[in-house]
Parts: C-alpha cells; sequence; structure tokens
C-alpha cells in the first residue's frame, strides 16, 4: 500500500532508532560485560549515523 | 558532570592505607571509635560501602544525628584493620560546586524543583519538536542536511537529524532528570509510608541511651543473615531520618548491575540486636534508585560516558540550532510585520490624497 510505504518512508528509521536507543540504555542496566558492550554498540551507533551523513552531505554538496 | 568520577580521582591525593591486613574485616564498633576519635565531638550517622573501593568502609560523620543533611564529614577507613585511612574532602573543589549547582543550582529544594520545571518544559519542547518532524520531513529522506542552499535550511536539516537521531536518549535523560529532582519527595513519602510503618510498633517508646547500643557490627551481621545474597551498602544509626530512635536501618543492595542500584531495608532493634522487619523499597523509591544511573550515564563503564557526552554534545547542538532557527523566525516575523504595516501606511496615505 502506498500509504505504508511512505509512512515506512517517513518513521521507519525514527522508530529504529528508538527501539535501537531503549535496548542499549537498557542492556547496561540489566547486564555486564557483553550487555555493557551491546549498549556501547547500539548507543554508539548514533554519533555514527549522524557523522555519516554529515559526510555524505558535504559529498553531495550543489 | 558525566566525568566527575574520573576528574575527583585525578584530582585527589592518593595517599592513604587501605591497603588490606588479613582476610578479617575489622568490627564496624572499632570503626566508629576510631572516627570518633578524629571528630570527639561529632557523631556518626551513617556507615557506607563503595563497590569501587571493596577495601574501604565510610563514615558519615555530623554535629547532630538531626543535623540538615549537608552538615556532614567522611572519613574513609580501612576495611580490615579499622583504621582511619583518611578524611576526605568531598565537599571542597570544582566538582563538588558544579554538582551542587546541576542539582539545586545551590538555591536548595526550590532550586531542585525549579530544575525539575525546566525539565519538564525540555520534555515539552521535544515531543513538540517530534509533532514538527512529521509534516516537514514528509517529502523528504532521513538524514537529508541541504547543504549549500541557505543557512536556514541547512540548520532545519542538521535539528531534524540530530534531534530525532538522539530522540529517545534525551526523552530518558530528560525524564530521569525530572525525577532526580524529585528526591525530598520520594524520601518523604518513604520515611511517612514504609519507614513510619516498619517502624510503628517502637513509636510511643523512650528513645535509647546512645551507650546503652546493641553492637552495630552485630546488627549488620544479622541483616545480612536474612538476606544471604546481597551486600551491605548504607547503615543509618538509630536517631536518624533514615532509621528510627530504637533501630539501626541497614540498607543491603543486589549484585547485578539493576539490583545493586536498589536498596533493600532491614531494621535491627537496637536494643536487643534482633531483626524486627526486612522489606523491598516500593516502587516510587526504585524507580528513583533507576533513575539516577539513566541519567548521569554512569552504569557501563568509561566507553558509556564517553558516548554519552557525544550524546550531550548532539543534543546541544539540537538546542543551539533550535534557539537559532527560532530567532530567523523571529526576524522573519518582524520584517512581515514592517512589510504588511508598511503597505497600511501606503494605502492610509492614498486614501489621504484623495481625500484632497
Amino acid at each position: 500500500m502506498a500509504s505504508n510505504r511512505s509512512f515506512l518512508r517517513l518513521w521507519g528509521w525514527p522508530v529504529a532508532l528508538a527501539i535501537l536507543t531503549s535496548i542499549g540504555l537498557l542492556s547496561a542496566l540489566l547486564g555486564d560485560n557483553v550487555w555493557d558492550g551491546l549498549s556501547w554498540l547500539l548507543l554508539g551507533f548514533l554519533p555514527l549515523l549522524v557523522l555519516y551523513y554529515l559526510r555524505k552531505a558535504k559529498r553531495t554538496r550543489l | 558532570m558525566v566525568f566527575h568520577e574520573e576528574i575527583d580521582h585525578l584530582t585527589e591525593k592518593t595517599n592513604r592505607d587501605i591497603a588490606p591486613v588479613g582476610h578479617q574485616n575489622a568490627s564496624l564498633d572499632a570503626m566508629v571509635l576510631n572516627g570518633l576519635k578524629v571528630h570527639p565531638k561529632k557523631v556518626v550517622r551513617f556507615i557506607s560501602w563503595d563497590d569501587e573501593e571493596p577495601n574501604s568502609v565510610y563514615l558519615s560523620l555530623t554535629d547532630s544525628l538531626t543535623a540538615p543533611p549537608d552538615n556532614f564529614e567522611i572519613i574513609e577507613m580501612n576495611k580490615s584493620t579499622g583504621a582511619v585511612a583518611r578524611q576526605l574532602a568531598v565537599k571542597e573543589g570544582v566538582m563538588y560546586t558544579i554538582l551542587q549547582l546541576h542539582t539545586d543550582l545551590l538555591m536548595g529544594i526550590p532550586g531542585k524543583l525549579f530544575l525539575g520545571l525546566m525539565g519538564i518544559l525540555f520534555i515539552i519542547a521535544i515531543i513538540s519538536g517530534v509533532v514538527l518532524y512529521g509534516p516537514i520531513m514528509k517529502k523528504y529522506d532521513f538524514g537529508m542536511i541541504r547543504e549549500g542552499r541557505s543557512k536556514r535550511l541547512k540548520w532545519l536539516d542538521m535539528h531534524n537529524l540530530l534531534g530525532i537521531v538522539v530522540l529517545i536518549w534525551t526523552l530518558v535523560v530528560g525524564l530521569t532528570g525530572v525525577i532526580n529532582t524529585l528526591s525530598d519527595v520520594v524520601q518523604g513519602l518513604w520515611q511517612q509510608g514504609q519507614l513510619a510503618d516498619m517502624t510503628a510498633p517502637y513509636r510511643n517508646e523512650k528513645p535509647l541511651h546512645p551507650d546503652s547500643l546493641y553492637s552495630v557490627d552485630l546488627a549488620a551481621k544479622t541483616a545480612q543473615a536474612a538476606a544471604p545474597d546481597m551486600k551491605l551498602a548504607v547503615i543509618a544509626m538509630p536517631g536518624t531520618a533514615l532509621s528510627s530512635k530504637h533501630h539501626y536501618a541497614v540498607f543491603l543492595h543486589g549484585n547485578t548491575p539493576l539490583t545493586s542500584r536498589l536498596l533493600t531495608p532491614a531494621l535491627v532493634d537496637a536494643k536487643t540486636g534482633k531483626l524486627t522487619d526486612i522489606r523491598k523499597m516500593p516502587w516510587y523509591v526504585n524507580a528513583f534508585f533507576l533513575s539516577q544511573p539513566l541519567h548521569f550515564g554512569d552504569y557501563g563503564g568509561l566507553t558509556l560516558k564517553i558516548i554519552w557526552a557525544l550524546l550531550d554534545i548532539m543534543t546541544i547542538v539540537v538546542l543551539i540550532s533550535g534557539l537559532y532557527l527560532w530567532v530567523l523566525r523571529l526576524k522573519a516575523g518582524k520584517a512581515q510585520f514592517v512589510r504588511v504595516e508598511g503597505k497600511q501606511v501606503f494605502f492610509q496615505e492614498k486614501e489621504v490624497n484623495h481625500g484632497i
């Protein structure tokens, strides 16, 4: 469905990031070692993602 | 604030003797006596332990058991010898001031509640931002930043991208920050609720004489025997706001990252040494305890703290770009107003001219 596709296009990333962030925030609280590592990966992904889009914008500058 | 432990460690002098001697722990009663030798006019209000410092026990001394919470001195004790290791300078230094500033703007409970209100406004601002994200981004792809067009468009896109990426994190840090400002409310509710309930049978008894108290060391062991898989966190001496005039309140905590944040109060009769009650904390106290790590990010090592700082920076960029966009909007609004106003003046002049 077209409306489904446009919903995913708009909210797909934000919802996915919300889920990743929630798991990242909780995992280090609920466990140690591996769970700390999972937390670092998921939360560390956020600044990396922003960095990726910033660099992409610089590259494709008009 | 995120790195306060590391900064404290950098700035503190490390000449203290906490090296363990043998496998025995010194008696807590001996520690209290040793501590009182350093401050003969004070009394011990709390005894506490720190998971990061397994060889130390901390005594919190105060002028009187009912003195305000900020009336205290902390001495670090050697856990195995019971000797004084050093006096802690917790109330000195820049970090202490910054913490106070961050907690209550140096204005006590009103300052704290004011910051709580700011936190609520912060959360409302975030939610309103999400509401705007939909219509603005409807026709565009996630992550679009329009470089090389107007400065306003570029910063609008940055604001949207960074804002939506850090959305949940900012909501969690904001909400837990608001909960942290309610510390006095939470403590009051617990004192009047669970603690009053647990100590109700002793309400009408006379206070115990300080010299006739049961051994605090044995009281701690009694409490621990009731919850063998838990560790000692804090002991409140009889007569404090967190115990009763007849009880040692022994607060125990668990071993996992989660349960180590949650305290379980065990009350030990300070005359007979019998355990009178042990309970789980009510949900609102546990919610408060869990709000602290989720606000400060101090629960996943130094790596998590660094990520926390990066997310902090991203949030600051969102705030500043938001402010920038708002100022532009304000200016645009004024310009529009001037244009409309100008037209009106123009038409009025025309009419006047016609009139002539």
